[in-house]
């Protein structure tokens, strides 16, 4: 059992920071500006499931259960206000292109 | 007074919007509690210790309040408090000055959560309440450089959000809980495991980039200089100190303690960090860019005197947050003067600004000397701290880094003050006046509190600094 | 012995959605996307044992965030032809490079974890949960929750209102 369970423990261990490399690529190669926020939202799937895993692999899943509610309400809020940022900016230069932004601060 | 000061402000900002009040009286409101909440660390009979006792029977909350959390708290109030009359005078309607109030007390209270927390993750809850509050005060006269600026701070700054809770969660691995004691405990047990250090690293490295420390400073200062000028007072003086510096005085000290690694990753991102702020500040041709890189810089050296790994590096951290504080604070007010009279901020375009404006000159030097380690204002003080705690744990030679780059902070603040304030004249500044009073009062005051401080150092050193981290 | 080998396609089938998320280049179709690794969460959370959680994740991550990105992306303009197709060459070499990417790391991710020699509690095997609920030790946290969401709503007010005014102004 304890085998079992240390093979899927570390599966977790793995997968949760392929999930972080994986947004950064997606923030780092693109030059659209929703894109990043979708790459953003991949690496906090990554973190929730590493919070659930710890709980779990830890026998107190009712600790983090609070926790994971709590980081998705804070998410919910931060990306209320990037889509607020994303209009306003669109309004602006009509693009959502990062090169087209920078080219009109000029 | 610990729990009181979370929840004023949210009382606060529920009673000014039930019955939607004036901006005006969202403003004075804002003040006062900012006022009380300085006086409160040294009465706390003045009403806090009974909202708290009240509120205590209500709610069972993990907070605690030691030295280094008075440090934050007066040091945030001095802030905010000047930061918002900065901001009335560049507020043109009174529903601008509405939200301004409210997004303060909101963020003062994320800034007293954070500082009276004694749980990692309850940790990142606040600094996401304050970095919200701030992504919104960035952008909230909607310019284009603003919301370009304040959209590289979120996303980079949410990076290394995500960076710090994967370190929580490798935490609650092994401790079983994100608290403070638990985690302490369960590093001296595990300290060798590799999900240990690498939860440390990763803490340590979002930090890093939450504070504006070189290797990551990309975001800093766009989001400073670009921020409506209240604004920029409030970030360059508290925001980014407390949700990266004072974030990881508070990790080093009360949780994972200091070992020989750590210490040479924070000598090696200090001093770099002071070194390369400096001269890309010599660089700048925007006032408040070379504020921006200046903060860098100074930020570097606290990261220094935290290398030192001592108690007495970290009093001198901490002095130094304080003065830095109210130093950057008085230099952004100084910039939000220049660009109200003259409405812009190129600093090739000035000179001579002296003659017109000679308050705002005069307390741009004393802050500016006092940036530089001149005694006898408080800069100097903190400066001597840190040389003396980095000579005292044996890292001599970035001690005398620390010494030799002075006269970088010198250069760059010499550079500044010769092209704006002195000099001849320029013909199209003929007519510039001194800046109202709502801008010079709060610049005399701190640049009372600059000089207060460094005068009375021995004071300020007996009865905040020491006690803070137990030096008797 | 079943029940890990639910949780190992689980955890493929989140690595390889959130691949075809991140390469892939009509926005609409990512956020589609984002909401099916939503919902593979939403079925790891399950098999973890925070069945709390799970729902919010379904509700809130695969509903109300999907919902936003949508109407963001409706209300902004897509990119131009010219941009699509300088991007279109480049989706190739992303569609490539990534999964490379993500195979090496998480071979350099495997090597990492073999020092580990943390011994995980077996699987399935949960203390008895606290009397008096979860959220007892979590008050602070309720609380930032509520500053959190009252600045969300100012953030809300200030910069989605008069947006009609400012420009004027400028």
């Amino acid at each position: 059992m304890s085998f079992e369970s240390l093979i899927l423990f570390k599966c977790y261990l793995i997968t949760a920071p392929v999930l972080f490399v994986i947004g950064i690529y997606a923030i780092g190669t693109t030059r659209n500006i929703i894109a990043m926020i979708i790459g953003l939202e991949i690496m906090t799937k990554g973190v929730t499931v590493l919070l659930a895993a710890a709980g779990y692999f830890n026998g107190k899943p009712q600790i983090v259960e609070p926790l994971i509610i709590t980081m998705i309400v804070v998410e919910v809020v931060i990306l209320t206000i990037s889509a607020a940022y994303i209009i306003n900016i669109v309004k602006k230069h009509d693009s959502l292109d990062t090169h087209n932004i920078n080219k009109l601060k000029g | 007074m610990t729990i009181s000061l979370i929840f004023v402000p949210i009382i606060l900002v529920i009673l000014l919007n039930i019955p939607r009040l004036s901006g005006k009286a969202a403003y004075y409101a804002a003040l006062a509690f900012f006022a009380w909440q300085f006086l409160s660390v040294f009465f706390p009979f003045l009403g806090s210790q009974q909202i708290a006792d009240l509120i205590s029977k209500f709610f069972n909350l993990n907070v605690y309040a030691d030295g280094i959390s008075k440090i934050m708290i007066i040091s945030a109030a001095i802030t905010a408090f000047v930061s918002l009359i900065t901001s009335k005078v560049f507020a043109k309607r009174d529903s601008r000055l509405f939200a301004l109030s409210n997004l303060m007390l909101l963020a003062a209270a994320g800034i007293n959560g954070l500082v009276f927390a004694r749980d990692l993750f309850t940790m990142y809850v606040f600094i996401e309440v304050i970095a919200v509050a701030s992504y919104i005060l960035i952008a909230i006269d909607k310019k284009d450089g603003a919301l370009e600026g304040g959209f590289k701070y979120l996303i980079i700054s949410s990076v290394a959000t995500v960076m710090m809770l994967f370190s929580a969660a490798l935490f609650f691995l092994v401790a079983g809980s994100t608290g403070f004691a638990e985690i302490s405990l369960a590093v001296k047990d595990f300290g060798a495991n590799p999900l240990v250090s690498a939860a440390t690293m990763l803490f340590i490295t979002a930090l890093l980039i939450k504070g504006g420390i070189i290797p990551f400073h990309a975001w800093l200062s766009g989001a400073y200089a670009e921020a409506p000028a209240g604004v920029s007072v409030f970030l360059g003086g508290i925001i980014t100190k407390t949700t990266g510096i004072f974030t990881l005085i508070r990790f080093f000290y009360s949780v994972v303690g200091f070992s020989e690694n750590i210490k040479t990753v924070l000598l090696i991102a200090g001093s770099l960090s002071i070194v390369i702020g400096a001269l890309i500040a010599v660089t700048q041709k925007d006032f408040k860019r070379v504020l921006a890189y200046s903060s860098i810089s100074q930020v570097g050296y606290i990261v220094l005197a935290l290398g030192a790994g001592t108690a007495l590096g970290i009093g001198a951290a901490l002095f130094h947050v304080f003065n830095h504080a109210v130093f950057k604070s008085l230099l952004f007010v100084n910039s939000a003067s220049v660009e109200k009279e003259t409405g812009r901020l190129d600093i090739d375009s000035f000179g001579g600004l002296g003659y017109k404006m000679p308050i705002t000159s005069g307390t741009a030097a004393i802050a500016f000397l006092s940036a530089a380690g001149i005694p006898p204002f408080s800069g100097f003080w903190s400066k001597l701290l840190i040389i003396l705690a980095l000579w005292s744990a044996n890292c001599k030679g970035f001690a005398v880094l620390a010494v030799l780059a002075s006269l970088f902070t010198m250069a760059y603040f010499l550079n500044l003050q010769k092209k704006v304030f002195f000099g001849e004249l320029n013909a199209q500044l003929e007519d510039v006046r001194e800046a109202p009073l709502a801008l010079t009062l709060p610049a005399m005051f701190l640049c009372a509190l600059t000089i207060g401080a460094g005068l009375l150092f021995p004071y300020v050193l007996r009865l905040l600094i020491f006690p803070a981290v137990g030096i008797v | 012995m079943d029940l890990m080998y639910v949780h190992i396609l689980l955890l493929a089938l989140l690595v390889i959605f959130s691949v075809l998320a991140a390469v892939n280049l009509r926005i609409i179709r990512a956020a589609i996307l984002l909401a099916t690794v939503s919902l593979v969460t939403t079925f790891i959370l399950f098999a973890l044992k925070t069945p709390l959680a799970a729902i919010f994740e379904l509700s809130v991550c695969a509903g109300l965030i999907t919902v936003i990105f949508i109407s963001v992306i409706s209300l902004t303009n897509p990119l131009t032809r010219e941009e699509r197709a300088d991007e279109k060459t480049k989706m190739f070499k992303r569609a490539v490079l990534l999964p490379v990417i993500v195979l090496v790391c998480g071979g350099a991710f495997y090597m990492l974890t073999k020092g580990v020699d943390f011994i995980p509690v077996a699987a399935g095997a949960v203390s008895k949960p606290e009397q008096g609920g979860m959220w007892n030790m979590r008050q602070l946290d309720l609380v930032g929750q509520v500053i959190i969401i009252l600045a969300g709503v100012f953030g809300v007010a200030a910069l989605f209102k008069d947006n009609k005014d400012d420009g004027g102004e400028k």
